[in-house]
């Protein structure tokens, strides 16, 4: 048969289905409209008339290959399954050290350092503003010291570590160093990430210090002082958790990040770097959410998008420059209050569509994550989570086994034109920075949020205990409760610093720190001086204010 | 004659940056009519109250995820109370444990509202409370 001849079979085929179906519907109608979290409505069915002129080189190509749609690597899990990365802080630095040796003796492959907000802010543990808030989401580093508890008997060259640490994350990556050192191990040997990404902080997150110009400069300080001292580093991870976590729809996660990543790129640029020295060390995070095709279309087209315009854009040549790789977590957003074992299920969910979507490393979240911090039993839960997704059920076995479904690439190309769309908008508004000036991204990211409040108000989006299948009288869980006493531990422990070091160096190092923020001097080695001397991240930060200012947050509402 | 609207002053106290609950809760107060002060991020208890007498709100909206609800809330209600403003009604929003909701409730908290939360409950709540008040 000619293909001429197939495809009027399938035009044929399709139309009888179509009468059959709508006669169907007639007397048994379909129980609503079925829509995307990103406003797009959905199709009954899928299949080749979607896919007509598909071009397989164009769009997918095999994994490892431009645009690498399928996968950054040609064998994905399948020569090793992803970094197995569970993001835990709390209380003291001693208490984090054995959450962190306890993941590592059940399998753990990878560390992710959760630090508490006056640390992120850039405030010693002493602090008027730190009240209340030392050790509560994270563990708290003022100083070396801290730091060096906290990596205690765990060799730095066998794991890597991830920070998620943004406005101050010069002065812990050179904390990391410095252990590092201390514990005989070359800087070319250790790995991880530090978040690094503030711009995401002004429209999400929300714990940037300094303004964005001289955020950019700090950031582009420490890819350049990379390149040279820590090759292996990734250097920022650009992320849309947070964005995506602050309600927006998974076209507008992708969209912003990927603005936010021309933004940093075109800031290296700017400074003199060349596009294929820093971008092998560029990383990324997204958010897997509950739309579990959506998702996986997502990871694929945020690959795509990146490759397109790494190359197409920034003229990248080297092929690591246009891969993207990212981290995943599942979405904390997610989570309810009420029945909390159901989590578990929606974090299998989510994980699985990390992993069909190719991320590089996951965060799997604990079910009772609306209450508390997670308690030990329930961080072993979300683990073994992910372990029953690499071990048991044949999800890693085969490279991107979605490839090819008329549905996930439908939707995979919508997602891309979606998001193209964005980015070509912030382009006209001059980029992120300004994007995030005008307040645009904030606007867009809040209008989402509603409208998914709306929705589950209204019942058009049932969240499951929450506004359908509800029960009563649920049974409490063990709640991981904090030590009220670690705070005043830690404020002991900065004092007794502060008097131990020498008084003498750590002006000196501020003093230089302050001379080199004044011009253009790489800040990385006078801040990575000043942590060596035991200088507080309080006064090295204060330093960085005093010359940069402090950023005052735009309201959109 | 016409009902005054209802002022509340939704804010972020602390250090913590999650503001999508309460930006929600803002928009939401204000499309039921009243008029909404929000104060952004990073509130000390003192600059929460100073802006409530100032603004002259009936309502405080705080809303906190980083577990330091124990610390910073009660100076609110500590301030108020010196100020004789316990009056202004002070609800509650986030991620706050059951035996922590007790105590706050005990101590001038009017409503801690936990994840799940619909803003039909919220401002049906706030209403019924300030007339209540009347």
């Amino acid at each position: 048969m000619s293909d001429q001849e197939n495809k009027e079979k399938l035009v044929q085929a399709k139309k009888v289905w179509q009468e059959k179906t709508d006669k169907m519907i007639e007397k048994r109608p379909e129980r609503k409209q079925f829509k995307l979290d990103s406003d797009l409505e959905l199709e009954r069915v899928y299949d080749p008339f979607h896919l007509e002129d598909f071009n397989y080189l164009d769009k997918l190509n095999w994994p490892g290959e431009y645009p690498f749609t399928r996968g950054i690597q040609p064998t994905m899990y399948r020569g090793r399954l992803w970094t197995m990365r569970q993001y835990a802080g709390f209380g003291s630095a001693e208490e984090t050290n054995e959450r962190f040796r306890y993941l590592l003796d059940q399998g753990q492959t990878g560390l992710s350092v959760a630090f508490d907000l006056p640390t992120q802010i850039g405030y010693d543990s002493d602090h008027p503003l730190a009240r209340g808030e030392v050790g509560k989401v994270g563990v708290a580093i003022d100083t070396l010291a801290d730091m060096e508890i906290l990596m205690k008997s765990i060799p730095l060259d066998q794991v890597t570590t991830s920070m998620t640490i943004n406005s101050p994350a010069a002065v812990l990556l050179a904390m990391y160093m410095a252990v590092a050192e201390k514990q005989g191990i070359s800087l070319d040997k250790i790995g991880g990430t530090i978040q690094n990404d503030i711009l995401k902080e002004y429209v999400a997150r929300g714990t940037y210090i300094f303004p964005p110009r001289e955020s950019m400069r700090i950031i582009v300080d420490i890819f350049s002082y990379a390149v040279e001292n820590i090759p292996t580093w990734n250097t920022i991870s650009i992320s849309g958790y947070h964005i995506r976590e602050a309600g927006s729809t998974a076209v507008q996660e992708v969209a912003f990040t990927l603005s936010n990543a021309i933004a940093y790129v075109e800031a290296a640029l700017k400074a003199g770097l060349e596009v294929d020295q820093f971008a092998p060390r560029l990383s990324f995070f997204f958010n897997a959410h509950s739309n579990f095709f959506e998702e996986i279309a997502k990871f694929r087209a945020a690959r795509r998008i990146w490759a397109k315009l790494m190359k197409e854009r920034f003229g990248a040549k080297n092929p690591r420059s246009l891969m993207l790789r990212f981290h995943t977590q599942t979405a904390g957003s997610t989570l309810t209050a009420q029945q909390p074992d159901v989590n578990i299920m929606r974090v299998a969910y989510q994980a699985l569509s990390a992993v069909l979507g190719g991320t590089q490393s996951l965060h799997t979240n604990s079910r009772d994550e609306a209450l508390a911090l997670p308690s030990e039993h329930s961080v072993l839960l979300a683990l073994r989570t992910q372990q029953v997704v690499g071990y048991e059920i044949g999800a890693a076995d085969t490279v991107d086994p979605l490839g090819g479904s008329y549905f996930i690439e439908t939707l995979t190309d919508h997602m891309e034109e979606e998001v193209m769309r964005y980015i070509d908008r912030i382009d006209e508004m001059g980029g992120s920075v300004e994007a995030i000036e005008k307040g645009f991204i904030q606007k867009e990211i809040q209008a989402s949020a509603y409208q998914y409040q709306k929705e589950v108000e209204s019942q058009e989006r049932v969240v499951v205990g929450v506004n359908k299948f509800q029960t009563s009288g649920e049974q409490p869980m063990d709640l991981l409760r904090m030590d009220p006493a670690t705070s005043q531990r830690q404020v002991e422990r900065i004092k007794e610093v502060r008097l131990s070091r020498d008084q003498g160096k750590v002006s000196d190092a501020l003093q230089e720190l302050r001379k080199a923020a004044q011009s253009d001097d790489n800040l990385m080695p006078h801040i990575l001086k000043a942590v060596k001397a035991y200088a507080t991240l309080g006064e090295i930060c204060g330093v960085l204010r005093d010359v940069f200012g402090e950023y005052q947050q735009q309201i959109t509402l | 004659m016409v009902d005054k609207p209802l002022r509340v002053l939704v804010g972020k106290i602390g250090l913590d940056g999650h503001d999508r609950g309460a930006k929600v809760v803002a928009q939401a107060l204000r499309d039921a009519g009243m008029e909404v002060i929000y104060t952004g991020l990073r509130q000390t208890p003192e600059q929460i109250v100073e802006a409530a007498l100032q603004e002259d709100v009936q309502v405080i909206g705080l809303s906190i995820l980083s577990g330091a609800h124990m610390q910073l809330l009660p100076p609110v209600l500590e301030m108020l109370r010196e100020q004789d403003s316990s009056d202004i009604i002070v609800v509650v929003g986030g991620i706050i444990p059951k035996e922590d909701i007790t105590y706050l409730k005990e101590n001038g908290v009017a409503e801690v509202f936990t994840p799940g939360s619909t803003t039909e409950e919220i401002i049906s709540f706030v209403k019924k409370k300030v007339e209540q008040n009347q």
